[in-house]
């Protein structure tokens, strides 16, 4: 992450999906929530799950599970919505449970290898190995391109 | 000085001043003869010129300068009133604001206005009136002999300080003037003169100053400066007390007769409109009632001034922010109060609801602004664009006060700019086309704005050429918007309708003034975003009308909400004709398409569920269906809904930049019980 240099480490809240665990940085993060109601929004691709009321301001909300094309499971009380802001909305990710808040060292930051699970290689802006930990740490603004014009071949 | 603090009032006032300007340099064009337009732009030009040289931004002040001396000739009549001398004025009024929007954009205001400034020298010094010259030089000489003959009172008095003084001398108050000189050996000049003030205003009136108050300030004069004083005191009374004042070193205080004055200004009037006469005898009288006319218009509007306050308008964002706030909890508030049946309780939420009603109003009557602030600027660019096209164009505004919420102000500028410009381009013609057309040479375009309901519209008519329906329905074949057998069953107004569709501009001929290919679909979409919609109402060879209707506020509205698959939908209320429950059996099909037959009008149907591809419930059982009659513009559908709730007043909210555009549905709202409802756009629904 090029914008980072001059610094040692990035702080990075990790999360988990289906068995694996990402990361992305907290500057971005607005805050985490408890799954709340969501309501529906018509013809949109099949990973916006809806909007919620976040405080007062209307948030579109993303199953990260969906947008990555793993496997659907029933929601339960360990997953989260991790509400992040980028330039200029915001949106909640859906993920299967928030585990922590750790210091990555930019050094242990890899490009990454030429084959990383089911996970589109796109979405990726590297890999970390921490002890035995693997994490994949996000680019979030290709996971988050907006929705330009809604039309059937994003389903 | 420390001068951030003044720079917003400063670009306001400027603002204010320089659009003045600009509408009585129109007005002048039209009125050559009328003295009094001529003063008004100086005294805002004079106002500019001020301002400008305390905030430091010495290009501002010197092209106004300029100006000002161009003005002054030709209110002395030392040079007359041509179109190219309003031109170059025209440009220093533009390259002003240019000026001026450098500095609100955080630039330093600095241009180069050496060209224009030499033009304007120029023209002060009367080349481009050569003919004229010696016919206002003698006037001038004539001018300037009546002035040296009273000496006494050496100060020039415009017509509102002569007012002022006359009023007053009505009310026993004596004007005079003041002359202070200081000793040479002075040092705080300032100082002296901020005394001498205070001793003046406590025993009258300071009205005027030479020089002016910010030179005095700035020490920026030699020893000697004049004040006019009205007061009720006498002459020894107030030398003595100015003497009192240390280091002055001579005072002399003369009374001011305002008949005298007006007499020597109405001599000067008159020697200025002899000539005029000389030239153009059959003007002079229509000219001179209508000044007088003006003169009194001028007169009574400023004594009705209101009392204001400039509030910043990110004040008002937060206010009608927190207002729907409110308006949330108060929707949640009802719905607890329904469900306690506590009399108390209902009593109290009615209250405050009516209260918190008569509050939205207020606010939302705070934000509107009259639709003139943006219609302003069009007669000047309507003339500009007229002489860039060799047309001949008259623009009418009729009503300019029609209020609008300023966030509609704000979006709607650049819509009417590029519908005046096509109506300019494409629908008036060439003077020679009119005449043989058997128009008069001179088109009229007329933008009008008025309220209707819970709308405002605005128009624009053109006497033009209006929509040529053979050259629209070729090019549409042409591009493929439409299909050779719809072509022929299409009504004018469709055709007409054609010119607004996306990629479609009708110019023959690519100007730079319209017709870049972006064309009026643009409008069309900013005035859709805008919740309006605008139609065409064209004759051929007769000219077009425009129409736009626009809501008159974006973010309460109220709305009906409906039921669909457990979610909750909101409908807005202006698009509803109304509600109505049908029998199932009544539903007929035409071509695939499920219609009732509503009042006499076959009414297309729409279900919701199957547009937005829930999960249908199918018909329901008891063999009755809900139906929502919307219209858009003339057209109706009924939309299928589960169940009707009720109708609410609600806060759109966006539905943020991630989701930038969903198929029918133009944004979201927060209801009473905290869950999000989406509002559908009927708008996408009808075609």
């Amino acid at each position: 992450m090029p914008e980072l240099v001059g610094q040692d480490t990035v702080k990075s809240i990790v999360f988990q999906l289906l068995d694996k665990e990402y990361a992305m940085e907290v500057d971005v993060v607005e805050g985490i929530e408890k799954l709340m109601s969501i309501t529906r929004v018509p013809k949109t691709p099949s990973y916006v799950k809806g909007v919620i009321n976040l405080r007062g301001v209307v948030t579109p909300i993303v199953d990260l599970r969906e947008r990555f094309g793993l496997e659907t499971k029933e929601m339960d009380d360990n997953n989260r919505i991790i509400i992040v802001s980028l330039q200029d909305f915001e949106v909640g990710l859906i993920v299967d449970a928030a585990n922590d808040v750790i210091d990555i060292p930019l050094r242990s930051i890899e490009p990454q290898p030429e084959v990383v699970g089911s996970v589109e290689s796109e979405f990726i802006s590297g890999v970390v190995k921490l002890d035995k930990r693997l994490l994949v740490m996000l680019n979030l603004d290709k996971v988050l391109q907006p929705l330009k014009r809604v039309s059937s071949d994003e389903y | 000085m420390e001068t951030n603090q003044y720079l917003e009032m400063f670009l306001d006032e400027s603002k204010e001043h320089l659009q003045s300007c600009n509408e009585h340099l129109l007005e002048l064009e039209n009125n050559p003869q009328d003295l009094a337009i001529v003063n008004e732009v100086f005294r805002s030009a004079h106002t500019l010129k001020g301002m400008s040289a305390t905030m430091g931004y010495e290009d501002i002040a010197d092209l106004t300068h300029k100006m000002e001396n161009v003005l002054d000739a030709i209110r002395n009549s030392k040079i007359e009133v041509t179109t190219e001398i309003l031109d170059v004025v025209f440009k220093a009024v533009d390259y002003l604001e240019e000026m001026v929007l450098d500095i609100e954009a955080g630039g330093t205001g600095k241009k180069d206005v050496s060209e224009l400034v030499s033009i304007l020298n120029r023209i002060e010094a009367g080349e481009h009136v050569a003919e004229a010259s010696s016919a206002a030089e003698t006037a001038a000489a004539v001018l300037e002999e009546a002035t040296d003959i009273p000496a006494a009172p050496a100060m020039d008095y415009d017509e509102f300080e002569l007012t002022v003084i006359g009023q007053s001398a009505e009310q026993g108050f004596t004007a005079y003037e003041v002359t202070v000189e200081l000793r040479e050996d002075c040092l705080l000049k300032a100082a002296r003169v901020f005394m001498v003030f205070e001793i003046l205003e406590k025993s009258g009136e300071v009205i005027k100053s030479i020089p002016n108050v910010e030179q005095l300030e700035n020490e920026d004069f030699d020893e000697k400066f004049t004040v006019v004083l009205l007061t009720k005191e006498d002459v020894g009374s107030i030398s003595a007390k100015v003497m009192k004042v240390s280091e002055v070193e001579h005072v002399q205080v003369l009374p001011i007769y305002v008949e005298s004055l007006k007499e020597e200004k109405r001599a000067k009037e008159e020697n200025a409109s002899k000539l005029i006469v000389e030239e153009a005898e059959t003007k002079q009288k229509p000219a001179k009632e209508e000044t007088a006319k003006q003169q009194s218009k001028r007169s009574t509007a400023a004594s009705h001034s209101n009392k204001t306050i400039r509030v910043n308008i990110d004040r008002l964002d937060v206010l009608m922010n927190l207002f729907e706030e409110l308006v949330i909890d108060r929707g949640r508030l009802q719905s607890i109060a329904t469900e306690l049946h506590n009399p108390d309780l209902n009593e109290t939420v009615e209250r405050m609801t009516r209260v918190s009603g008569d509050l939205q109003n207020i606010i939302l009557n705070m934000r509107m602004i009259p639709v003139e602030t943006v219609f302003n600027r069009f007669p000047k660019m309507v003339r500009q664009l007229a002489r860039d096209l060799d047309k001949k164009i008259k623009l009418e505004i009729i009503g300019a006060e029609t209020e609008l919420d300023r966030t509609v102000i704000d979006e709607i500028g650049d819509p009417l700019v590029h519908l005046i410009r096509n109506a300019l381009d494409h629908g008036v013609e060439s003077p020679a086309e009119r005449i043989a057309k058997g128009k008069p040479e001179e088109g009229t375009v007329t933008l009008r704005a008025y309220h209707s309901g819970n709308h405002v519209f605005i128009e624009l008519e053109d006497d033009g050429a209006g929509v040529n329906r053979e050259r629209v329905l070729a090019k549409a074949l042409e591009r493929g918007i439409i299909t050779e057998e719809s072509a022929a069953t299409m009504t004018d107004k469709q055709v007409a309708e054609l010119i607004l569709a996306s990629g479609f501009s009708t110019a023959e001929k690519i100007t730079d003034v319209s017709g870049r290919g972006v064309g009026l679909d643009v409008v069309k979409s900013t005035i859709e975003s805008l919740g309006g919609y605008i139609t065409i109402d064209s004759k051929e060879g007769q000219g077009s009308l425009f129409q736009v209707q626009l809501p008159l506020t974006l973010s309460i509205i109220s709305v009906m909400l409906v039921e669909l698959d457990k979610d909750i939908y909101a409908i807005p209320l202006s698009s509803i004709i109304e509600t109505a429950i049908i029998q199932t059996s009544d539903i007929m099909n035409a071509h695939n398409q499920k219609v009732i037959d509503f009042r006499g009008n076959i009414v297309p149907l729409v279900n919701l569920k199957d547009i937005f591809e829930m999960e249908d419930g199918d018909v329901r059982s008891d063999g009755f269906q809900s139906v929502v009659i919307v219209r858009k513009g003339e057209k109706l559908a009924g939309l299928v809904v589960d169940s009707f709730i009720g109708q609410q007043e609600i806060v759109l909210k966006s539905l943020g930049n991630y989701l930038q555009s969903v198929f029918a549905i133009s944004g979201a709202t927060i209801l009473g019980n905290g869950q999000v409802a989406l509002i559908v756009d009927c708008n996408a629904l009808i075609k």
